[in-house]
């Protein structure tokens, strides 16, 4: 049974999402959808850290401002992001004063936070927040090699997108503050926990070949359990990259499906990736956090996309552990949302 | 696919596009000549100014340091480097970038738990493998030396 969806009994809707970028990411095909951008990625701090703090901060207070809450209403708030001890959601949220639970999973946290978030919410909370980022600069330091250190990276590596998402979710439909302009709502009807998984890959530069196995995992038990791909206007994954998007289609193929038609993948819709240095595409929990706040969500509540799965993906990479001569394993959690139409 | 780990590791490289190693290696090798070629120049101009052999070669490296350093300090260095790749890293221009690049980055949390403990991260590996490895040598040419050339040098 515990492998199975669970299917909200209450609904959740998704009453406002915001979304903060770097100048990349603003440069980049969906540069027009985010909320807020900073042209030098540090949003007025002297720090990385607090760059990425401080877009935290700000796509909340964006998310807030849209749904029209006070922050004293949110009964609390799921987030989280790549360094350590969270820090970019610790310090970045601490001013709203909202009873806070930080997270990891790794770039998975967008799809985590969504889920806790929605279960929270059905269980008796009003209103909840999700919120998720991952910065370039602070991650690239954490994780890698000093952002001036002259490197060569390899074709199947992965960018960190330098962008916040921040989700507001309520319990009640008439909550939720629409316009004209919003043909349905977007409404959280399941979701599904990953498991972590690991198939043996130990390469840093291939975190997409690490995270799709997960990816099909999940998908596979979604499907199983009686939901066709068919069903889905779009199945977006977080951020596989162009190796990772095409192991899973390999996957899921396998098991005698085909998502080849309505799968994206956000590392791939963020930047354009021929002739630049993002090489496989984007990746960091800021990636498909950004992506699903801004162009998804938006096409959601225009009407454009009425039924989306959400696949955030992670690759839970320790440096130190890869060291250690170990595998990095992957993770992928799932929401399934659908477009209830306005009256 | 539901494969053992082995065939799915070997299934994920096999299939992951592999770097232009044609492509790497030529313009590092243009790029590496050129900077040693560069290097030779600096020293002729040194010899030339009055210079001595010795402190010729000396200046030389501290300038292609110098460069090196001031390049990462304005951010060219890696925009470079990521086309020339182990033209600039081998020579010891990729020496002083990693010193660079590291301590540039770790400027945040000051000058003993930032700068003095991280500007090494790098380039450390190098320096302690470098050093051992002179060490180890120089044990072996002692005893090579002792054994074959008594009361020799």
């Amino acid at each position: 049974m515990s492998r199975l969806p669970i299917r909200l009994e209450k609904s959740v809707y998704i009453a406002a999402s915001a979304s903060a970028a770097g100048k990349n990411e603003k440069e980049g095909p969906l540069g027009d959808c985010f909320d807020l951008t900073s042209d030098d990625d540090r949003f007025g701090q002297d720090t990385w850290e607090k760059a990425e703090s401080e877009m935290q901060r700000l796509a909340l207070d964006a998310a807030l401002g849209k749904a029209g809450y006070g922050q004293d209403s949110l009964d609390a708030v799921f987030a989280g992001d790549l360094l350590n001890q969270c820090v970019a959601s610790n310090y970045g949220l601490m001013s709203f004063g909202i009873p806070f639970f930080g997270l990891y999973g790794a770039c998975s946290t967008a799809a985590e936070s969504l889920i806790l978030a929605s279960l929270l919410c059905g269980a008796g909370a009003k209103r909840c927040a999700a919120v998720t980022s991952s910065h370039f600069c602070s991650a690239e330091r954490q994780f890698r090699f000093p952002l001036e250190y002259g490197g060569q990276r390899t074709p199947t590596a992965q960018w960190t997108v330098t962008a916040a998402g921040a989700f507001v979710l309520t319990d009640d439909r008439e909550d939720v503050r629409t316009d004209a302009s919003v043909k349905a709502i977007p409404r959280i009807a399941a979701v599904m926990p990953g498991i972590v998984t690991d198939r043996g890959i130990d390469d840093l530069s291939n975190m997409g070949a690490a995270m799709a196995p997960a990816a099909a995992d999940t998908l596979t038990r979604y499907f199983s359990a009686g939901a066709d791909p068919g069903e889905f206007d779009l199945i977006v994954t977080g951020d596989l990259g162009r190796e990772g998007a095409e192991i899973l289609r390999d996957l899921i193929a396998s098991t005698g499906r085909d998502i080849r038609r309505n799968h994206v993948d956000c590392g791939l819709l963020i930047y354009d990736c021929d002739g630049t240095d993002r090489h496989a595409g984007g990746s960091g929990c800021g990636c498909s956090a950004a992506v699903m706040a801004s162009n998804i969500l938006s096409n959601v509540r225009a009407g454009v996309l009425k039924r989306v799965l959400f696949v955030g993906t992670g690759a839970l990479m320790s440096p130190l552990t890869v060291n250690q001569k170990g595998t990095i394993p992957g993770i992928a959690h799932l929401c399934d949302i659908t477009g209830e139409v306005t009256k | 696919m539901n494969t053992d780990n082995k065939t799915y590791k070997k299934y994920a490289a096999g299939r992951a596009k592999k770097s232009p190693i044609l492509k790497n290696c030529a313009s590092a090798f243009a790029s590496g000549g050129a900077i040693c070629a560069a290097g030779h120049g600096l020293r002729r101009l040194f010899i030339y100014a009055g210079l001595s052999d010795d402190n010729a070669g000396m200046l030389t490296s501290s300038a292609l340091i110098l460069i090196a350093v001031l390049l990462t300090g304005f951010g060219v260095f890696d925009t470079v480097a990521k086309h020339t790749g182990a033209g600039t890293l081998v020579p010891i221009t990729g020496f002083a970038n990693a010193v660079a690049s590291s301590a540039i980055d770790s400027r945040t949390e000051g000058l003993v738990p930032g700068i003095g403990a991280k500007i090494f991260t790098v380039a450390g590996p190098v320096l302690v493998w470098g050093i051992s490895a002179g060490a180890v040598w120089g044990i072996v040419y002692f005893l090579v030396g002792a054994v074959f050339m008594k009361g020799g040098t």
